[in-house]
């Protein structure tokens, strides 16, 4: 009996996984419908650029550089110790261009902007306000979804080079001024190892990125439900969806770029 | 002319209105009564297709809103004003952007014009000059009535009023019924008010329904009403006494 209730719990739960997955695919189709239709409110979307890369400036810097100071200070003592120290410069451009950038500019994006997204947007759905636009014959779709998913595919990849850069040279500053590693040979290997596509690449992922977090926190905040608590839960689960949907987005967005 | 046909609405397995045929007349003001929770609300957004009906249809001027195109169902939309229990003012945009976000989305109109109607709205809910202020400076009364401004934007020939006084004190609860009443009478709108407070139906209805366990029961004018023998209607507005 408590076996038969166990799978019927993991069926139910499949099932309203599934059925969510099924509903963010479908905004994301009719989001992306409606740009090629060309259904754009311009001044919306520059506001959300503006509003986007103001909110995760400052997180998305302090995240790079730090991130990339502690790559390097860890990188460069086993490097040193196998007396590969200047290849130490290569490593920190492949993998800040590849991995580290994309990845910590996205969290801090889903972090900080999926919340914001999914807050307001829940709030509006519980005040009445996305049934209101309805009403008027506006579409919540183009008036709030558009706007928000082009400016977060368009931002993610700006800080992501900001994110890139200054995770370089925080690792190039802790090689340096504490590894003891020789500059001239740091950015001699930064430059042999790196090529084009991987930042290109790396910038590519984050577009994904920018969309999938985007959809994911419109989706939850127009489907928030039962006033300030249900505004809560949307949030939280924005966030946490969106930081599990860009781990594994990410993992196959390498293999596909990369292998 | 609306012809509910057949109307029936469960959310999952909770029923909301069951087979519901009914009709509203031209420029008429009718009151939908009922408990709290009982499909009111659920019933006005059926009507502009915020929610679509389990089975049935709506019937608006002879076309099936169920087989509106995209188009179509914003042609509608605008033929019908929607005031919200909660006012749905947006909290971002002041008065002014308020009451002309329909006309900047669907009308073809200079900024000048758009100006021109705003005024004229406000000034018909008593409100002028209050273009710059927020939604979050203007009390709960004075709200509902950019809400009305707002819906009245496009000149709708029908407006759906969803609880307009439910919260509200008295005077201003009063000061929202003139205004509804002013409108009934001087534009002619047809006029669906959902409430459950009976001040506001015995003042602004012409014809009164309650909605009970997903059915309407028809109650006639507000006299008739008063002098129900129906032993549900007359639970109701007795409070049960």
């Amino acid at each position: 009996m408590q076996y038969e209730r166990f799978t019927e719990n993991i069926g139910r739960k499949t099932i309203a996984i599934l059925e969510e997955f099924g509903k963010v695919t479908n905004l994301a189709w009719e989001t992306i419908r409606d740009i090629f239709r060309g259904k754009i409110n311009m001044k919306l979307t520059l506001e959300q650029m503006v509003k986007i890369g103001t909110e995760s400036l400052p997180l998305a810097i302090v995240t790079a550089v730090f991130v990339g100071m502690v790559f390097a200070l860890q990188i460069a003592s086993k490097f040193i110790q196998f007396g590969a120290g200047k290849y130490v410069g290569g490593v920190m451009s492949v993998g800040m261009a590849r991995e580290l950038g994309p990845a910590v500019t996205g969290i801090a994006i889903a972090a900080r902007v999926a919340a914001a997204i999914a807050a307001e947007l829940g709030t509006m759905r519980v005040k009445e306000q996305i049934d209101a636009l309805s009403a008027m014959g506006a579409s919540p779709i183009r008036y709030l979804v558009i706007p928000r998913f082009i400016a977060a595919a368009l931002m993610l990849p700006l800080l992501t080079i900001l994110a890139d850069i200054l995770g370089f040279v925080g690792g190039y500053i802790v090689a340096a001024y504490i590894s003891k590693i020789n500059p001239v040979q740091y950015m001699e290997t930064a430059q042999n190892m790196l090529e084009l596509w991987d930042v290109y690449g790396g910038l590519l992922k984050t577009v994904i990125f920018g969309m999938i977090i985007s959809v994911i926190a419109c989706y939850k905040g127009l489907s928030a439900k039962g006033g300030a608590k249900g505004v809560g839960e949307a949030t939280t689960s924005s966030v946490v969806t969106s930081l599990i949907a860009l781990f594994i987005a990410n993992y196959f967005l390498s293999i596909l770029f990369f292998k | 002319m609306i012809k509910l046909k057949n109307l029936t609405k469960y959310f999952e397995k909770l029923k909301v209105l069951e087979n519901i045929t009914f009709d509203i007349r031209d420029g008429e003001s009718l009151a939908i009564i009922g408990p709290s929770g009982c499909g009111k609300s659920t019933l006005l957004k059926l009507l502009i297709r915020l929610e679509e009906p389990t089975s049935g249809t709506v019937v608006m001027d002879g076309r099936d809103i169920r087989r509106l195109s995209e188009d179509g169902l914003i042609d509608l939309r605008k033929k019908v004003g929607m005031i919200f229990q909660s006012s749905a003012l947006f909290d971002s945009m002041n008065v002014f952007e308020n009451v002309a976000f329909g006309l900047r989305e669907h009308a073809k109109l200079s900024e000048r014009e758009i100006s021109k109607v705003v005024k004229e709205k406000l000034i018909m809910v008593e409100l002028e000059g209050t273009q710059k202020l927020m939604p979050a400076e203007l009390s709960g009364g004075m709200q509902k009535r950019v809400s009305i401004a707002r819906a009245l934007a496009f000149d709708p020939q029908i407006i759906l009023y969803d609880e307009p006084t439910t919260g509200l004190d008295p005077i201003t609860s009063v000061t929202i019924e003139n205004l509804m009443i002013k409108l009934s009478r001087e534009l002619k709108v047809t006029s669906i008010i959902v409430t459950h407070v009976l001040q506001t139906i015995y003042r602004v209805a012409g014809r009164i329904v309650m909605l009970h366990e997903g059915k309407f029961i028809e109650t006639g004018t507000p006299d008739q009403t008063k002098k129900t023998t129906d032993p549900i209607v007359k639970k109701f507005i007795t409070g049960g006494l």
